[in-house]
């Protein structure tokens, strides 16, 4: 029998993968629907510094199993919109978007929406409603499918709506799921997402017709993160050698300066030197094996700058305080923010909070909250670098703090590329450089909520004393008038201002 | 101790020894005097804007000293402040004040009260203790302060013992002022309680105090007429005697000028009970005029038990051990304390009083207490 080979599309593929995508299973696929949606919408107002209103509807179509259900899906948000002629592809298209250079974004593949809509067609055999528009044209409504084998939009319908000034993207489509047994992620999620954007103002309407609201609590917003070249430690051998397959420069010098980040003229000589390749050779003229000698060079020379953080979006401490108070309404926050930092040529930064009292909940341990680029993490939390960092690394003793009083941590990690530890993208690895940067976060944070909690022990201490003599020298002001025979009791108004200075 | 220059401000006087409160009546004044005193004390502190503060002798065991001149534990030279400027201090200086009140008013009522009486009384007052051990610790810093025993101000112990003898007591208790008892009247004894203990001793036939350890000699003593043969005051201690006894004792040695002879049970335990109504003990080391130095323990002597062949048990080892203790204590320096201890340690018995008997009921009454009555005189 010989063997049948076969091309599969980017789409087939997703298809069959679909674990990878986060689809294991129908609560699994409902939330991950509901989680890929969000972000692209999040992304989409972020990138303009537009306030994002996120409008999310779940409703139950039918039912097609004891705990599975066809539900319809519709996701609005007020973000930059997509001209018309992109809307088919970047709905029914796998692999194409505008996320294949660096720049922080929620998504990474710019495949996460899509897979979901893909979910949905295979599940209901039903097409996706998309309307959108940049506000410079009229918005454009269309019915579209993606043809799964050739990896190409279908487009079922397109019409032209009258409206002005609108901009944004809808979408709708039906989707099968397990609503019930996703519900206490997805609003864990949302409530998470709207502590990292306190600038959201969130609307969800779940399938049993319940309204959670996720109020605006600032318009201001961080900084869009820019695009920046490639650091030269983060680049291999196969991207290299796309890069000068389109490579306009001539010479290897003009090569690097153009092409990485952080690289000037002294800069790509010594490297080039280091590497031993000629300056002025022509990069189209390096074969596989100098362009892989090439790759290691760029890995393990030292002598790079380290990369630009300016491709970053960290939350920033103001809107993360913000977003704390807001959703958790502590007695407490501190927040802190790192200077970046880089591993293996990618930039990160850390962030991190910590919250005590008010309405955060008692446990038996420290709540943890986790972010990537801004997506909370809610799977799989003890292989999390930053569970390791809070139950293992930081000695909570050493700053009085009780890890079983109500206290709630966060901690964030914004990276061109985060050091997921699988293709789940659930828990971050435990990188030297990133975990270091977690503890020294953490360190600060748990420094100021011990300064706290000091003060406010001394505060409560001043308190009970203050009650004991304002309990006693009354009485004692009393007996020994009558023990005295004296008419007039003393005055002890001056006494008692005096309690609070004695220890 | 004090400092500033303020001197004898919130220090209690101490009273010298030797000074005797005369009558109950002017001892009932002097106690009222010194609680206002302590009052008036405390309201000028606060009057002139400062913390209130006390100083009183220290009660710990490092302070108590035997004084061989009183021939009685006393408190050292070290004084303890208490001030209601000290956050753990104030409770019990507000808990001092009020019992100082409470106890001013019983004595000026001439009401009486008990140590549980008081601390359920505090609870009217909204002063509360955690419980009755914390309120006696109280009661015994006002001793201290006041320098005198709390049946002074009219707080007793629940302990009674008994008193007969040819002696006429005049009430002072409400209802019954002016009133007068023999106390040859009941033949099981009157109960020294605070009407019996605040009396004044109005006409005395008898000639000395026999203190007896146990009830039944005492009953023994009764029925053979002791009181009259002998021209005795009988007190049974029922025991270690209680303060109010120990109190009445001394009264009848200072005031009556009645020797004082004591009778108790041959052992180390015996020996001891009259050595507290010779010398006092250490827990009311902070008091003056519970002892009488001069009363005289009579018997059952270990040498008695070898000289009348008395029926005995041998000693235990509590017994023992309390021997050696009592080696090392000042109290028992004098010779016939030691030659007693070395005797019980040599013979390893001891006896009852009872154990006369063998010999006949009035045994102990014809013969051994004349002989004893003739001994101690000559000591």
């Amino acid at each position: 029998m010989t063997e049948v080979f076969q091309e599969i599309s980017p789409a087939d593929f997703f298809y069959r993968n679909r674990d990878i995508a986060g689809f294991t299973n129908p609560a699994r696929a409902m939330y991950t629907t509901v989680r890929e949606l969000v972000e692209n919408s999040l992304d989409a107002c972020e990138m303009q510094r537009i306030p994002p209103n996120l409008y999310i509807r779940i409703s139950e179509v039918k039912e097609t199993s004891k705990s599975t259900s066809i539900y319809e899906v519709r996701v609005e948000d007020n973000g930059l919109g997509i001209p018309a002629e992109h809307i088919p592809s970047a709905f029914a298209q796998i692999l194409y978007g505008s996320k294949y250079n660096l720049r922080q974004t929620r998504g990474t593949f710019g495949l996460g929406g899509k897979m979901a809509l893909l979910y949905g067609q295979i599940t209901t055999h039903t097409g996706t409603l998309v309307v959108s528009s940049t506000g410079k044209t009229e918005a454009c409504e269309f019915q579209l499918m993606i043809d799964i084998q050739s990896n190409k939009p279908i487009i079922l319908s397109k019409r032209d709506l009258k409206t002005r000034k609108w901009h944004g993207t809808i979408i709708q489509f039906q989707t099968e799921g397990d609503y019930l047994r996703a519900m206490p992620k997805i609003l864990e999620y949302l409530k998470q997402t709207a502590i990292v954007a306190p600038y959201a103002d969130i609307t969800f309407i779940d399938p049993r017709g319940r309204l959670y609201r996720f109020l605006r609590a600032t318009e201001s917003m961080p900084p869009p993160p820019r695009t920046t070249k490639p650091h030269p430690h983060g680049v291999d051998a196969e991207t290299l050698k796309r890069m000068i397959a389109t490579t306009e420069t001539r010479n290897m010098k003009e090569f690097m300066k153009k092409h990485f980040q952080r690289v000037g003229d002294a800069t790509a000589k010594k490297f080039l030197e280091y590497a031993d390749i000629d300056l002025k050779k022509d990069p189209k003229r390096l074969n596989p094996g100098e362009i892989v000698v090439l790759a290691n060079a760029m890995k393990n020379y030292e002598g790079f700058l380290p990369p630009d953080p300016s491709c970053l979006s960290p939350i920033g401490v103001k809107l993360l305080e913000t977003g704390i108070r807001k959703e958790l309404n502590p007695e407490f926050v501190a927040v802190t923010q790192r200077q970046p930092s880089a591993y293996s040529g990618f930039p990160f930064i850390v962030e991190a909070g910590i919250a005590y009292g008010g309405e955060i909940p008692r446990l038996n341990k420290i709540q943890l909250y986790r972010y990537a680029n801004k997506i909370p993490l809610l799977f799989d939390e003890a292989s999390d670098v930053s569970w390791k960092v809070v139950n293992t690394l930081i000695d909570w003793r050493r700053y009085k703090i009780p890890t079983d009083g109500p206290i709630a941590v966060f901690i964030h990690i914004c990276s061109t590329k985060i050091p997921y530890k699988t293709v789940g993208k659930e828990f971050i690895a435990d990188r030297p450089e990133v975990e270091r940067e977690i503890l020294n976060a953490l360190r600060e944070v748990a420094r100021e909520l011990s300064a706290y909690l000091t003060r406010k022990q001394s505060l409560e201490r001043q308190k009970k004393r203050l009650d004991v003599f304002l309990k006693y020298l009354p009485k004692i002001a009393t007996y020994s008038t009558k023990l005295a025979e004296k008419e007039k009791e003393p005055e002890i108004e001056a006494l008692l201002s005096k309690v609070g200075k004695y220890e | 101790m004090s400092k500033g220059g303020k001197k004898g401000k919130g220090e209690v006087e101490d009273r010298g020894a030797g000074e005797e409160a005369g009558t109950m009546k002017n001892r009932k004044i002097q106690v009222l005097k010194d609680l206002t005193k302590l009052g008036e004390t405390i309201y000028h502190q606060l009057r002139e804007g400062e913390f209130p503060w006390i100083e009183m002798p220290s009660r710990s065991i490092s302070n108590i000293r035997y004084d061989d001149k009183l021939r009685q534990y006393v408190l050292g030279g070290r004084n303890v402040k208490r001030s209601a400027r000290n956050i753990r201090h104030i409770r019990p200086f507000t808990q001092l004040v009020w019992a100082a009140y409470f106890v001013k008013e019983l004595t000026r009522q001439n009401r009486t009260s008990t140590l549980r009486d008081v601390f359920y009384s505090a609870q009217a007052f909204d002063v509360n203790f955690i419980d009755q051990p914390e309120s006696d610790s109280i009661l015994t810093d006002l001793e201290t302060v006041i320098g005198r025993a709390r049946e002074e101000f009219n707080v007793f112990p629940e302990e009674r013992s008994a008193i007969f003898g040819d002696l006429t007591i005049e009430y002072t208790v409400p209802g019954y002022e002016g009133k007068t008892l023999n106390l040859t009247s009941h033949p099981d004894g009157v109960m020294i309680g605070p009407a019996l203990t605040s009396a004044e001793f109005k006409e005395c036939r008898a000639d000395k105090v026999i203190a007896i350890e146990k009830g039944a000699l005492f009953t023994r003593f009764v029925e053979e007429r002791v009181h009259e043969r002998f021209k005795a005051i009988l007190v049974q201690t029922a025991g270690q005697a209680p303060r109010a006894t120990r109190a009445l004792i001394r009264r009848l040695n200072r005031e009556l000028k009645l020797p004082v002879i004591i009778l108790t049970d041959g052992d180390p335990w015996g020996m001891h009970i009259a050595m507290v109504i010779v010398s006092g003990s250490a827990n009311a080391a902070h008091l003056r005029e519970l002892n009488t130095p001069d009363a005289k323990w009579a018997g059952v002597w270990a040498t008695d038990i070898v000289e009348y062949k008395l029926p005995t048990d041998p000693l235990n080892d509590l017994d023992v051990k309390r021997l050696y203790e009592l080696k090392k204590d000042p109290r028992y320096g004098s010779k016939l304390w030691r030659r007693e201890i070395e005797t019980f340690l040599k013979i390893r018995k001891k006896a009852e009083q009872e154990a006369f008997s063998r010999y006949g009921l009035t045994f102990i009454v014809d013969e051994y207490l004349p002989r004893k009555l003739e001994e101690v005189e000559e000591m």
